[in-house]
């Protein structure tokens, strides 16, 4: 039988670990209130639909939220692949125990814990200096055209960053999938990839959908690896190709906390900002735990 | 009749040998065409290595250069070399001081200002994360009913959803004002202020490996322990937790990795001014924040730009250390804790 106890130093630890949960739910509380409260107001379609002006002081955030749903969706096209091929690599083909796919799982794990700033870094020494500027010698005659901060170099920055997500939450969804599915399927004569194709990742179709979720949420909020890659201050027009630099949410908030010679007077368009940027990554991360509750509870009827 | 069945037999089994041969091309094909799909997934196994490693190459191909470069005539001045990476800079008028002054007459590159700057904000991050996180770790796993739990976990997960530069935000916005009224600072950014909202972003971490470390304690522990009549709280504390306490060191090991890397929040809240002092509520300025604070204004090419490569060097080197042995340890812990459930 479980007692609580009655000696009043077990009484006294067990309310001291009670109130450092309830500070730690009470902490965020109070950062999210404050953010709803002082942001709520300003949130119209005006706001949302309109570029900023007078000097970043009045005017709304749309070329911010254009550039940051620009730029995680060409994120999601390049890691989505990456990450679910790499994922059924390590789930369906390599032996557990085989010293690839030991070093593969290290060097995720390792990936996870890279600094976000760190990434930055390689985005301008790799993409952009390396990759670009020997698109731009081979392609364009040296002319600059890649060999610049671009959006197409801070998605695929952005890329590597998530690529952890989507490889675990691929691998969960796979090791989900019973295996007498894949011996049925192997067994009416189906190869490997075809069973594969035809028969796990159907099943996983919202598992790489939760993981893709994940990394957008974990993306839109990132901002040291697209600061030198190709996100903008602030520009005059959207960005329409893939070498056009961009604003983007959370950097913009960057910039309006930190570079605008009066704080006061930005304040409100600044919480207004903070929110749309949090509404956005929680709807996303909401979304995610939704649609794995859904896709745990319906492999448990299967 | 006797000519006609041959010739029919003859064509019935070309014909049939032609499909059949049809048969194996496309089998053949469709292998061949498995094999370049297997071929494919191989290789995209390779990126995250591959990542690891092109991180090293080409974060170092634009730092190295540091060493060989030859300083252009009339700048020698300039020029980066291990003793002003590290040792004072000495004055005529002035005793010696480590300096980090990269935009000045005669630049001045020491990263002991910076570093002494990270170890300040993170080990306020540490002090203020570790114990509310593993406290309230022990209690979500030991003594909290479960509705309380329901509440306790996504909260957790939503504080580690949150954005960096919202955090950031916070604390320079809203966190500094309170803490400079509440204490009576001089300056309104500084070491704690950044601190504390770095041990924000470190709080899911250590409790989510805290929690692991507890709930991996098999339950014939507990179990074991109440039969021999011990409350909750004496199983907790002489049974559960010293069994979990390598995995919460592990937990606060990697916090403390990820304090270290964190950007946005330290860009933001710390002031950003390089002083070299033990005083916690002084300005700092950390390695990660001096890259992202400079690297824009920066020269392409110039000792500057690659002297904050080399500190990115620096910060990945050491995360990279820091994440591999806490890894491994946390994987050793699991096998050996799940082994003695098995045996």
């Amino acid at each position: 039988m479980r007692r609580l106890g009655s000696q009043p130093i077990g009484l006294f630890f067990i309310a001291l670990s009670a109130l450092a949960a309830l500070s730690v739910v009470l902490i965020l509380a109070i950062i999210l209130g404050q953010i709803v409260h002082e942001g709520w107001g300003g949130i119209t379609w005006a706001f949302l639909s309109s570029a900023p002006d007078k000097g970043m002081r009045g005017g709304g955030v749309w070329p911010a939220l254009f550039g940051t749903f620009a730029l995680v969706i060409l994120m999601t096209i390049a890691v989505v692949p990456l990450g679910v091929l790499t994922a059924i690599y390590l789930f369906e083909y390599a032996r557990p125990d085989s010293r690839l796919a030991r070093a593969v799982n290290v060097a995720v794990a390792n990936l996870a814990g890279v600094p976000a700033i760190v990434f930055g870094l390689f985005g301008l020494g790799f993409f952009v200096n390396f990759v670009g500027r020997n698109i731009d010698r081979l392609l364009y005659g040296g002319e600059l055209a890649y060999g610049q901060p671009a959006i197409l170099w801070a998605s695929l920055t952005l890329a590597l960053l998530t690529l952890p997500v989507v490889i675990v939450t691929t691998g969960e969804a796979l090791r989900a999938v019973p295996m007498v599915a894949r011996e049925a399927s192997l067994a009416l004569g189906a190869t490997k990839w075809q069973t594969i194709l035809k028969v796990v990742l159907p099943q996983c179709t919202s598992g790489i959908l939760t993981g893709a979720i994940l990394a957008v949420s974990r993306g839109a909020g990132e901002v040291a690896p697209i600061m030198f890659t190709g996100a903008a201050y602030f520009l005059p027009s959207l960005p329409t190709r893939l070498n056009h630099q961009f604003m983007e949410l959370g950097y913009h908030i960057y910039v309006l906390t930190t570079q605008s010679p009066n704080v006061e007077e930005t304040k409100p368009i600044l919480y207004s900002t903070v929110l749309v940027l949090l509404l956005l990554t929680f709807a996303l991360n909401a979304a995610a735990i939704v649609i794995r509750a859904r896709f745990r509870a319906s492999v448990r009827t299967a | 009749m006797a000519g006609v069945l041959p010739e029919a037999a003859r064509i019935a089994r070309a014909t049939g040998a032609a499909r059949s041969e049809r048969v194996i091309a496309r089998s053949r094909l469709s292998r061949l065409a498995e094999r370049i799909v297997e071929g494919g997934v191989f290789l995209s196994a390779w990126i995250a290595i591959l990542v690891i490693f092109l991180i090293f190459v080409f974060i170092g191909r634009e730092a190295l250069p540091l060493l060989w470069d030859t300083p252009q005539p009339g700048l020698e001045a300039e020029a980066v070399t291990l003793d002003r990476l590290v040792g004072p800079t000495y004055y005529s008028d002035r005793p010696p001081a480590y300096v980090w002054q990269p935009v000045s007459t005669v630049p001045k590159y020491n990263l002991v200002p910076l570093v002494v700057g990270t170890l300040k904000a993170t080990v306020v991050a540490v002090l203020f994360a570790a114990p509310l996180a593993i406290l309230a770790a022990i209690f979500s796993s030991e003594f909290a009913p479960r509705w309380l739990r329901e509440i306790i976990k996504p909260t957790i997960e939503l504080l580690a959803g949150l954005p960096s530069v919202v955090l950031g935000f916070f604390a320079l916005m809203v966190l500094a004002s309170w803490l400079q009224d509440l204490l009576g600072l001089t300056f309104r950014l500084n070491a704690l202020n950044a601190g504390i909202a770095l041990g924000l972003a470190v709080i899911p971490i250590i409790f989510t490996v805290s929690e692991d470390a507890l709930t991996a304690v098999p339950n014939s522990y507990r179990e074991a322990s109440y039969a021999l009549g011990a409350n909750q709280w004496e199983t907790a504390s002489r049974i559960v937790v010293p069994a979990a306490v390598p995995g919460m060191f592990a937990g606060v090991v990697l916090g403390f990795g990820r304090a270290v890397g964190e950007t946005m929040v330290v860009l933001m809240a710390s002031g950003n001014a390089a002083i070299t002092s033990w005083n916690f509520v002084e300005p700092v300025r950390t390695l990660s924040a001096t890259i992202a604070a400079e690297l824009g204004e920066v020269v392409f090419g110039s000792p500057h730009y690659r002297v904050l490569f080399l500190i990115g060097i620096l910060l990945f080197a050491f995360t990279f250390v820091v994440n591999l042995s806490g890894e491994l340890y946390v994987r050793r812990l699991k096998e050996r804790l799940e082994g003695r459930t098995a045996g």
